[in-house]
This record gives structure tokens, C-alpha cells and sequence, in this order.
């Protein structure tokens, strides 16, 4: 499973851990995370910013 | 046609410009910069120790990339002097001009300094951008305890990445407890002791008067007679938005560059976003705030005027050692603050009103999903 980092605050979403808070299920790969998803730090939208993938 | 011409490329100017390159992607667009252009996210100097970061490798494009990436010119290491609002244009420091159509003032806060004596207060550094944050990087490079002034957000935050990269710190502050514009007495004292659990000296009530050289380092000398030897000193002591270009150019301007819900300052074609702004009577220098605003903003520029909207906008203090997120109630709201500890070792303060409702919580520890719970409870700050 792979870690994304926002670009904007350094939020780490997990894919494993998923973000059950947000409705978002462990194990939810970043691909299936939905279009209309906001950083829950920062609240910068997916589509507008570039997560980068780092190590787990 | 002129282009639009933004000034300032931090968080603020960049994301406007690339908010508006979504809509809008032939309008011509000159960026004017101070630095050296490079995109970085400025929120992320004050955790980049811990993970031993350049601030090379904090940059996500330079000046090239980003033009490139945004279809626009820009201008790096460039300085706007002043604005003629009647003629739709600014003037460089060098005297040359450039026409606008419309205007967008960018242009982030500065540090507060505090005057302090001694023969080295001028080593007293600031993270401020990214070339202040490669100043420091290197100046620590071999310290081994660093002296911060000032426990708010960004002092705190810098005090746990200097903890985690094996650095003794002494946090000071002339104030009982840390955050004391975010959070009550009880969540800041907690949270205070949580830092000096995890290893940081709290220097409460105490502040600084001069800087002096000794043998191999710094002296610090404190208000009440006593002193602090370190390597470093660094400065965090709040942040006061950039107003001074909008003042000399007629802009109204009032703690930061006056604009309405529109984002338009005084002048016509003229808006400011930001650190810099002051958005009905709110300034706020965070990301949430400066997100929402660059995407109204990005559409008027591109012709659908739009009004700023801003949603409960938790702040997340960014210090592993003690997770806090705090949304400050509205200045002046009526009510009061109330407490609870969780048995996970958190402790949640709420601020609520005569009717029970919640206009503000401090969580510190505590799971996310409490943090999201309370976030949908809390009003609008700009509805």
C-alpha cells in the first residue's frame, strides 16, 4: 500500500488506514478516493493538487 | 489587452494563478516576484527539519517551471514600487512599467521583530521563505541547541521539528502559556507540558533583551536577569501583512489591505488575497482561508465575479509531540468554554454559547474523528 503527501500542508493520507472519519475505508487506494475529496488539513481539493507518492 | 499581473508568488499568488490557468488558459498573466520564483508551500518549512529536508528539494518548480506550468511570465527577483491605480499600471524599483488589467496584491506578511540590544542581536534569524529557510537550514547546520522567541503557531511548530532533528530547544515567550491567541488557559498549559514532556525547556513569562557572542555561540539574555547559551536564535514572533504598497498607493487599508467579500480592494481592477488581506474584517494567514479565497478569486478574474466563502476552518497546529487543532471562536462571541477529557489522554474544550451552540473547540490529542465531529458543528466564519 502506498502513502500520498500534500504538497500544500504535508497531510499523509494512507492508503492502508484509509481515513474511516472521512468515510473513506482502510485499504482505499488513492485512485478510488473521490473526485470532490479536500485535504482534511488544508482543504485543498485532489483534483488541484498534486500528492506525492512517498514511502509507507 | 494587458495582462493580469499578480504580485507575490508564494502560497497565495501561485495558487491564484493556477486556479484561474483552470478556467482560464490564454489570458495573458505576469507573475511578479521578489524571490527567485520557485513554488514551495511555506507551510511546510516549519516541519522540514525533522525530515532533513533542502530547501532545494521543498521547491516543486523554479521560476522556468512555473511558467511554464502556468502559460504565464514570470518576472523573479523583481519588485513592485508602486501602483498607479488611475493608469492601470505598476512601477518596478528600476523605474520600469507594466500595465495591468486587472491586479492581484499577493504579497504575504512580514515577521515581527522585537527590538533587542547586544552585540548579536543581528544573528537573530527569521524563517519567513524559502531562501530564509536555506539560511537557517545552513546556520544550524552544526547546533546543537537553538533558542526560539515567541510560542505561537509557527515558534511551537519549529520547536518539535528542531526537537525531532536532535536539537535541544528553549521555547520563550512573555505570555503564561503558548498559542494564547487560539487557545484557553487549561488546553494551552496542557499542551505546554506536553512539549516539555517530549523535551522542549518552556521558558513562560520570560523574554529576551539582548544577544551577545560568547566563546563558539550565542548568549541570550533574559528580562529577569538570567541567560540562555545556545548556538542559534530564531525569531517567531507573529506575522503583520504587508500593507505598505496599498497604502502608498490610496488602497484602504486597515490591519491588512482592506477587501470585500469580492476580494476587491479600494480600486478598481485591484484585489488582494492572502496574509496581506484583510477579507471583512477577517485576517486570517492559513491555508483554508487562502485556498477558498484564491478560487473565488480565480473566477471573477476570469470574469464570473465570485464571493469569498469561508467554512469552519480548524487550524491544525503542526507539532507530533502534542497534535492540537484549534478553531478559535469569532472575537467577542458570548459564551464560554467548557472541558473534557477523553481516557485517551486528550482533552477536548469546546466553547459554547447561552443556546449550546458550538462556536469553537481546542482538541488536543485526541482521534481525527473527534476533530471532524466537531468541525461539522461549528458556524461559518464567512457564510
Amino acid at each position: 500500500m502506498k502513502a500520498y503527501q500534500c504538497i500544500v500542508c504535508g497531510f499523509i493520507y494512507e492508503e492502508a488506514k484509509g481515513l474511516p472519519e472521512d468515510g473513506i475505508a482502510p485499504g482505499t487506494r488513492w485512485e478510488d478516493i473521490p473526485a470532490d475529496w479536500a485535504c482534511p488539513d488544508c482543504g485543498v481539493a485532489k483534483a488541484d493538487f498534486e500528492m506525492i507518492e512517498i514511502a509507507a | 489587452m494587458a495582462p493580469i499581473v499578480i504580485v507575490g508568488s508564494g502560497l497565495a499568488g501561485h495558487t491564484v494563478a493556477r486556479e484561474l490557468r483552470r478556467l482560464d488558459a490564454e489570458t495573458p498573466l505576469v507573475v511578479v516576484t521578489r524571490d527567485d520564483g520557485a513554488v514551495y508551500s511555506k507551510p511546510m518549512l516549519s516541519n522540514a527539519l525533522a525530515g532533513n529536508r533542502s530547501a532545494a528539494s521543498l521547491a516543486s518548480a523554479d521560476a522556468a517551471g512555473a511558467a511554464a506550468q502556468l502559460n504565464a511570465t514570470v518576472l523573479a527577483h523583481r519588485e513592485v514600487a508602486s501602483i498607479d491605480t488611475g493608469a492601470h499600471a505598476v512601477a518596478f524599483t528600476d523605474g520600469e512599467r507594466l500595465e495591468y488589467s486587472q491586479l492581484v496584491l499577493a504579497l504575504g506578511a512580514d515577521p515581527i521583530r522585537v527590538p533587542l540590544g547586544g552585540d548579536a542581536a543581528d544573528a537573530v534569524m527569521q524563517v519567513n521563505d524559502l531562501a530564509d529557510y536555506a539560511r537557517f537550514r545552513e546556520a544550524i547546520e552544526h547546533a546543537t541547541h537553538v533558542t526560539i522567541l515567541g510560542a505561537g503557531l509557527i515558534g511551537c511548530e519549529f520547536a518539535n521539528d528542531l526537537l525531532t532533528s536532535g536539537r535541544k530547544v528553549d521555547l520563550l515567550d512573555p505570555a503564561p502559556w503558548p498559542l494564547g491567541r487560539l487557545v484557553p488557559e487549561r488546553v494551552g498549559r496542557d499542551y505546554a507540558n506536553r512539549l516539555a514532556a517530549a523535551g522542549v525547556a518552556m521558558r513562560l513569562g520570560a523574554s529576551a533583551t539582548t544577544i551577545e557572542r560568547r566563546d563558539g555561540g550565542l548568549r541570550v539574555r533574559l528580562a529577569d536577569g538570567g541567560t540562555i547559551d545556545t548556538d542559534a536564535v530564531l525569531s517567531a514572533i507573529g506575522l503583520r501583512p504587508r500593507t505598505q504598497l496599498a497604502q502608498a498607493a490610496g488602497l484602504a487599508v486597515n490591519r491588512g489591505i482592506v477587501v470585500d467579500r469580492n476580494l476587491r480592494t479600494s480600486a478598481p481592477d485591484v484585489y488582494a488575497l492572502g496574509d496581506c488581506a484583510e477579507v471583512e474584517g477577517h485576517v486570517l494567514p492559513f491555508v483554508m482561508p487562502l485556498m477558498n479565497a484564491a478560487r473565488a478569486l480565480a473566477k471573477t478574474l476570469a470574469g464570473e465575479p465570485a464571493e469569498v466563502r469561508y467554512p469552519a476552518m480548524p487550524v491544525v497546529v503542526k507539532t507530533p509531540a502534542a497534535p492540537l487543532t484549534v478553531a478559535p471562536p469569532a472575537a467577542g462571541a458570548g459564551g464560554g468554554w467548557r472541558y473534557d477529557e477523553g481516557t485517551d489522554g486528550s482533552l477536548e474544550a469546546t466553547f459554547v454559547d447561552a443556546q449550546g451552540n458550538l462556536l469553537g473547540f481546542a482538541l488536543l490529542g485526541g482521534a481525527p474523528a473527534t476533530r471532524q465531529l466537531l468541525t461539522r458543528r461549528l458556524p461559518a466564519v464567512l457564510g
